[in-house]
C-alpha cells in the first residue's frame, strides 16, 4: 500500500467517528466566534484563537481575559487550573501516544475532551494504519472547530439562528463513549469513582471550581484502591 | 489592551494550555520505563476521566429548580437504552440530541 492509501484508507475509517464533533463543534464553534465578533475582536483573534489554543472551555473562558485588562500570569495560571484535566488525558494515552516524529506532537497538542474520548475508546479498525487513524480523528476535530469559529467570526452576526438545544450533541457523545467504556472494561468500578467524586464536588464546590477538587479526589481515591490491592497482593 | 498585550495574552494561554497537555508526556517519556504507579493510573484513569467529563457536561444542569433537569435525564436514558439495543454510536448520538431538541421545544 502506498502512503496515499494509508492516508485515505485512515481518514476514511476517522472520519464517520467524527461525525457528532462535527456537528458539536461547528455549532460552538460558530458561538465562540459570535462571542468573539459581539467583544468586539477582529475575526483574526478568535480564528488565531482556535488554531492556537483549540480548547473551547479555555477560549470560552479566555474571552474575558482578553476584554479585561492586562494580566498575563493570571492568564497563565487560570489556563493551568482549567487545563488541569488534560493531565488526566495524557497519562490515559502515554501508551496510545506512543509514536514517533511529528504526529506524536499534533496528538498532544490536540488532546482536547472530546478527541480524546474518541481515541481512548476506539480503536482503528483492522488493516488501518493506528497512529494516522488517531492523528486524523484529531485534525478532523481541529478543523470543524477552527471552519466553525471562522463562520461565526465572519458571519454570525448576519444570520439568526435557532438551534437551542444542538450543543447536547457533545454530552450525548460523552455518555455514549463513556457506556462504551463500561461495555469494555467489564471493570465498572473506576468508571463510577469518576462520576461520583465528580457529583460529589460538584455540589460542594458548584459548578465553576469542581472540577480541580474532583481529579485530586479521583486520584486519592485510585491511589488508594491500588496500595490496598497492593497490599493484598494482587494487580488490576 | 494594546495588540501587543493582547498577543502576550494569548502567547500565554497558549503555554497555559500546552503545558497540561505536554506534561505527562513529558515527565514519562516513551524510551524510559514509566512508573508501576503511573502504568496503574493510566489502565484506570479513562473511564474516571471519561466519567468525569460526562459530570462536566451536566454541571450547569439545575435539579432543584424547573425543569429539574428532566430534558436531560430523559434524552440520556435515550441515549443510553438505544445504545445499549443496537450500539450504533452515530444512531445514538443523532436520537438523544434530537429529543432533547424536541423536549425543549415542546414540552419544557
Amino acid at each position: 500500500m502506498s502512503r496515499r492509501d494509508e492516508h485515505i484508507l485512515a481518514a476514511k475509517a476517522a472520519f464517520p467517528h467524527t461525525i457528532p464533533i462535527l456537528t458539536g463543534f461547528l455549532f460552538l464553534g460558530i458561538a465562540y466566534g459570535i462571542l468573539m465578533n459581539v467583544s468586539g475582536f477582529h475575526p483574526i483573534y478568535p480564528i488565531l484563537m482556535s488554531i492556537v489554543v483549540f480548547s473551547g472551555t479555555a477560549q470560552f473562558i479566555a474571552v474575558n481575559l482578553l476584554v479585561g485588562s492586562f494580566d498575563p500570569l493570571g492568564a497563565f495560571l487560570l489556563m493551568l487550573m482549567t487545563g488541569a484535566r488534560h493531565i488526566f488525558y495524557g497519562i490515559s494515552m502515554l501508551e496510545k501516544y506512543k509514536v514517533f516524529g511529528l504526529k506524536k506532537y499534533y496528538l498532544i497538542y490536540t488532546l482536547c475532551d472530546e478527541t480524546f474520548s474518541i481515541n481512548c475508546t476506539i480503536d482503528a479498525p483492522a488493516g488501518v494504519n493506528k497512529e494516522l487513524f488517531m492523528t486524523y480523528v484529531s485534525f478532523f476535530d481541529q478543523l470543524y472547530w477552527v471552519v466553525g469559529t471562522a463562520i461565526g467570526a465572519l458571519f454570525g452576526t448576519l444570520v439568526e439562528f435557532n438551534v437551542e438545544g444542538l450543543d447536547f450533541v457533545m454530552t450525548a457523545l460523552i455518555a455514549v463513549l463513556f457506556l462504551e467504556q463500561l461495555l469494555k472494561e467489564k471493570n465498572y468500578l473506576q468508571s463510577f469513582i469518576g462520576v461520583g467524586c465528580a457529583v460529589l464536588c460538584l455540589v460542594i464546590f458548584g459548578a465553576e471550581g469542581f472540577l480541580v477538587p474532583a481529579m485530586l479526589m479521583i486520584l486519592a481515591v485510585l491511589t488508594f484502591i491500588h496500595k490496598k490491592e497492593e497490599s493484598a497482593g494482587k494487580t488490576v | 489592551m494594546t495588540t501587543t498585550q493582547l498577543l502576550i495574552m494569548i502567547s500565554l494561554i497558549v503555554l497555559g494550555t500546552a503545558i497540561t497537555r505536554f506534561l505527562p508526556f513529558i515527565l514519562f517519556p516513551a524510551g524510559r520505563k514509566t512508573p508501576e504507579y503511573v502504568q496503574y493510573l493510566g489502565r484506570v484513569l479513562p473511564g474516571a476521566a471519561i466519567g468525569m467529563l460526562l459530570v462536566y457536561c451536566l454541571k450547569a444542569v439545575n435539579v432543584l429548580a424547573f425543569p429539574y433537569g428532566l430534558p436531560e435525564l430523559i434524552a440520556l436514558a435515550c441515549v443510553i437504552l438505544l445504545h445499549l439495543w443496537q450500539r450504533q454510536v452515530l444512531l445514538s448520538i443523532a436520537a438523544g440530541t434530537i429529543v432533547y431538541m424536541l423536549l425543549l421545544i415542546f414540552v419544557f
